[in-house]
């Protein structure tokens, strides 16, 4: 269904078209938060969309990263690669990552089948449609960069002008950083992060993030849809599964505590730690 | 002594894979202090480069509109000397994100009252970074200059009671800095003088200028002579995506600003291609990973 490009990390920047939508649902990190995924998908149904899209980055994080993919595969649903799937495929980490990130991609590792890091090897980087005649792009981080944070405050117009310009786009749809945001700079022109279904956007509340665009009166529609799911239960099968502490807080409480230094002042400011 | 090669040396080349961060050297090397480490030797005196006007800034934001650059730095010297410089940041913000380069100890309630404003203004953040080089005066002071450690804390606080939550920036000047340890040590110290969200960046030391006399210059062996480097390698260096406008001209990054072959142009396109890696500081921030860059 849709033809495999190679092996992580020698993929060319050539997306697959799947064509012209009217309503579409698009998934950003999944973090193996596949209560909230299940949550989203089924309100994703019940608005009538016409596709869900998963925009990578299924394990890491959460617990038990083979029901993600599991059910990703199972409803068929068109997915690009994330940072992670690029490197559970290709065996590459970023020497920078810090003891976090190592622990959660040593236990995603473990835990994903070699079934499921094969099939992650054949997703696109990037994927492109159309909705009221606008060219969307999909990618994780950036159209230039598979870990690229595009930031609400640090993803200035000039620049979106530019990458909107150099990748034949009118709209950019990513995830990456975990917060939803948008900034149109014409009709349908601009760029949209659909923030994450994996943790909550370190807003002290626990609910999750997709989006849903839809062509209305000629032009792009774009709604942040909010998840809430079982996060209790989410957080008990993470305490067993021996994941950190830290990352069981985010879960209950809705506030980020680790990888804080990352986000741009503003963001930060935000968030509690 | 040894006989000079005969063979020619050659370099690695530093591609630019775009315009994303654009510095200025808006204070040029002009400053109300005379750091021992300051690798561009800035001073009271020193006017190698001097101050950028608001119309300089303009002309060169016009153009990086344009390129779709990603974010704005400003540094010097001390850009809180250049009496001009919240127009500048006030018409910088309205293209993009900001980072300001301080020593701080200019910084008073008012400064970090104004500075809130025009931020909170803004669609993008502005961050203040202020520079701080030990845990207590006996280990800031020396290099500094006496007195400085007191008067950098009350930088800091202005800017955390206004709401504006600075990035302290450390060097390994200061012993042990540079470990997890001297991190760790830093980031409690930042606590304790009332910053709940401590932001933190350690630069290595770029032996250049005033440190040259204060610990030591490069030696010989640090160089990229007669090295190769991937694509990746080459790509994270900050000098394959940015560049830095001082008052001579438009240069390959922030450190290298005294080294005449490393202006590039007068206008920012015609400083984007590559560079060759021919300077001594380009061994550290291949070996180190570092960027200017917070």
């Amino acid at each position: 269904m849709y033809p495999s490009l190679g092996q992580g990390g020698a993929i060319p920047v050539t997306a697959v078209d799947l064509g012209s939508f009217r309503r579409i649902a698009l998934f950003g990190g999944v973090y193996s938060n596949y209560l909230a995924l299940e949550r989203a998908i089924e309100i994703a149904r019940s608005r009538g969309v016409d596709a869900m899209i998963a925009l990578g980055d299924f394990g890491a994080f959460g617990p038990h990263p083979d029901r993600t993919v599991e059910i990703l595969r199972e409803a068929a649903l068109p997915a690009i690669q994330g940072n992670y799937e690029e490197s559970l495929s290709s065996g590459y980490t970023d020497p920078r990552d810090n003891a976090f990130a190592q622990i959660s991609y040593d236990y995603t590792r473990e835990k994903t089948a070699a079934a499921h890091k094969a099939w992650m090897a054949t997703l696109p980087r990037h994927l492109r449609l159309t909705i009221a005649g606008k060219r969307l792009l999909l990618c994780h981080g950036s159209p230039r960069k598979i870990n690229e944070f595009l930031w609400e405050t640090a993803t200035p117009r000039p620049f979106i002008a530019k990458l909107l310009a150099d990748h034949a786009a009118d709209l950019i749809v990513c995830t990456h950083t975990g917060l939803p945001w948008k900034r149109f700079t014409g009709p349908g022109r601009g760029v949209v992060n659909v923030g994450a279904l994996g943790r909550p956007a370190n807003d002290g509340r626990t609910n999750v993030w997709f989006a849903i665009l839809e062509e209305r009166g000629g032009d792009v529609a774009v709604e942040l849809v909010s998840v809430d799911y079982d996060h209790p239960r989410l957080a008990r099968e993470m305490r067993s599964e021996g994941l950190p502490k830290e990352f069981v807080e985010t879960i209950e409480t809705g506030w980020w505590t680790t990888c804080l230094e990352i986000l741009p002042a503003k963001e930060r400011a935000r968030g509690r730690f | 002594m040894n006989a000079p090669s005969s063979a020619p040396s050659s370099f690695p080349i530093a591609p630019l894979f775009a315009l994303d961060t654009l510095w200025f050297q808006v204070a040029g090397t002009l400053c109300n202090l005379q750091c021992t480490h300051c690798f561009v030797s800035c001073s009271p005196t020193n006017h190698a480069h001097e101050m950028l006007t608001l119309t300089d800034v303009k002309r060169h934001l016009q153009e990086a509109e344009a390129l779709g650059v990603k974010e704005y730095y400003f540094t010097g010297g001390e850009p809180f000397m250049n009496h001009e410089i919240f127009e500048i940041l006030e018409e910088t913000l309205r293209l993009g994100p900001v980072s300001v380069l301080t020593n701080g100890v200019l910084i008073r309630a008012d400064t970090a009252a104004r500075l809130k404003k025009l931020s909170d203004a803004s669609e993008y953040s502005l961050d203040l970074r202020i520079s701080i080089d030990g845990w207590d005066a006996a280990t800031n002071d020396p290099i500094r200059g006496a007195g400085t450690f007191e008067r950098i804390l009350g930088g800091v606080r202005a800017l955390a009671s206004a709401g504006l939550n600075p990035v302290l920036t450390v060097t390994e000047a200061c012993d042990g800095a540079g470990t997890e340890d001297g991190r760790a040590r830093f980031l409690d110290f930042l606590r304790s003088i009332g910053l709940p969200q401590p932001r933190l960046k350690i630069m290595p030391l770029l032996r250049l200028g005033a440190e040259e006399s204060r610990l030591r210059a490069y030696e010989s062996w640090e160089t990229l002579r007669d090295r190769e480097l991937t694509e990746d390698e080459a790509g994270v260096l900050q000098c394959a995506s940015c560049r830095m406008v001082t008052s001579k001209g438009v240069y390959v990054c922030p450190i290298l600003i005294d080294s005449p072959d490393a202006k590039m142009g007068d206008t920012l396109r015609e400083t984007m291609r590559p560079f060759p890696l021919r300077h001594q500081a380009c061994f550290t921030c291949h070996e180190t990973g570092f960027s200017c860059r917070t």
